[in-house]
């Protein structure tokens, strides 16, 4: 059992480490610049991937964007909400360094009593629940793949 | 000042009674669904009880003594009140006796001054502290299927009684603090009570059609929970939600929120029990 437990402990020691030399480009939440409500480059040094965040778009547990927004691409969903604005064609209106800023820290573009929350962001304080502790509600890779998904709503 | 809405279906005035939806008959000027706030200080300007926001069904489930689910609580808590407990050989109904008199407006009022505490007291707290102190028996639990009951029977006793609690001298700074914990963001969310059911009431979260959060329903027979639930167990719900560490059911915080979340209701009807999805 104690062996068990130590190759386990040691196993998920290895594993962080792979992790986090695969991601060293990504910058942490707590490094990232918002410069006149852009943040310009990508969070992982790469681009992310539509599909994926299409997929995080509609996920309760995830992303859960459709929660607050609507959104035509995805019109075979229940429930689209109302709380903020449609985000159809929203390409058009933001650039992908605004988009990021938004998804990253809404308040920064949008003022702090936005309802919208900051998928980027870890919280010293204020209650958060242990298991979300020290941790943003996205990873680097999944806002990178929202934005890209974000990309291909364009007005027709 | 009783304002109508499409959606409520409400009649006119007669007999000096308000008819409303509802099955129970309201104080001349009050209306089941809408007051104006009274309060000049007052962030909203009409105040909506929950009930406003439910579907049809939901609402007519509520409307039904006969079909609203809470009623089984009520019933239970009706036996409770006449029933013998603790050292002292008493029941409820050995100080209070008709429970239809004595607490008219008891379950509007909460929570009230306790000069003996130096604290506010919520009607579950009353409740606890009649049975350990007047009964000799033991406290129920919080959310315990007996407290749920007693809590919910008293508090139908008010049904159709505005909403009126004291916020000035010494529940001052109790007010405050509720005040203070309304307007705090909390959780990885970084959500506030505010941002939700002052700024956005009426419109929809998923298939969640957010309500201004008002208390006079409470405690509410909720679909989601398959059973009533107190005002806390629901104040806990919405900290999860917004994965914030909620407080404790009882806890000071919660105590001074509900009396912040009531004084923004002063004026609708105690409702309970309330139906809600």
């Amino acid at each position: 059992m104690g062996h068990k437990l130590a190759a386990g402990f040691c196993l998920a020691i290895s594993l962080g480490a792979v992790t986090a030399a695969a991601n060293a480009a990504t910058i942490e939440p707590q490094d990232v610049v918002i410069r006149e409500a852009e943040v310009e480059s990508s969070l992982t040094g790469s681009p992310g991937d539509p599909a994926a965040g299409s997929k995080w778009f509609k996920s309760r547990k995830l992303g859960n964007c459709l929660a607050c927004h609507g959104n035509r691409d995805q019109i075979g969903e229940p429930f689209h909400g109302d709380i903020g604005p449609p985000l159809d064609g929203v390409a058009d209106r933001y650039s992908e360094g605004e988009l990021r800023a938004i998804l990253v820290n809404a308040k920064s573009v949008f003022g702090p009593d936005t309802i919208m929350p900051g998928f980027y962001r870890v919280f010293d304080g204020q209650r958060v629940r242990k298991e979300f502790q020290g941790k943003p509600v996205l990873t680097a890779t999944q806002v990178e793949d929202v934005i890209a998904y974000l990309k291909t709503l364009k007005e027709e | 000042m009783v304002m109508r809405t499409k959606i409520a279906l409400l009649s006119a005035a007669a007999a000096g009674l308000v008819m409303s939806g509802y099955a129970f008959a309201l104080p001349e000027g009050v209306d089941t669904v809408q007051v104006t706030a009274t309060a000049k200080d007052h962030p909203l300007g009409e105040l909506y009880s929950g009930w406003h926001f439910r579907t049809p069904e939901t609402q007519a489930l509520q409307q039904d003594d006969f079909e609203n689910p809470g009623f089984l609580w009520v019933e239970q808590g009706a036996e409770l009140w006449e029933t013998v407990d603790g050292s002292e050989q008493k029941s409820c109904a050995s100080c209070h006796e008709d429970a239809a008199d004595s607490m008219a407006t008891t379950g509007a009022q909460m929570p009230k001054w306790n000069e003996a505490l130096g604290k506010p007291v919520n009607l579950e707290q009353q409740i606890n502290m009649c049975r350990s102190e007047r009964m000799g028996a033991k406290p129920w639990k919080w959310e315990s299927s007996e407290l749920l009951s007693m809590t919910s029977f008293v508090r139908n006793q008010s049904r159709g009684t505005p909403v009126e609690v004291q916020i000035d001298g010494p529940m001052t700074p109790w007010f405050e603090k509720g005040k203070d914990l309304y307007n705090t963001r909390v959780g990885q969310l970084d959500l506030a009570c505010v941002n939700c059911h002052q700024n956005y009431y009426g419109q929809s979260i998923r298939a969640d059609r957010l309500s201004q959060g008002q208390s006079n329903g409470f405690p509410t027979y909720r679909l989601k929970w398959q059973k009533i639930g107190s005002l806390h167990r629901r104040f806990k719900g919405c900290m999860d939600q917004v994965r914030a560490e909620p407080y404790k059911v009882g806890s000071d915080e919660f105590l001074a929120l509900e009396l912040y979340v009531n004084w923004r209701g002063q004026g609708l009807p105690v409702e309970a029990p309330a139906v809600r999805q």
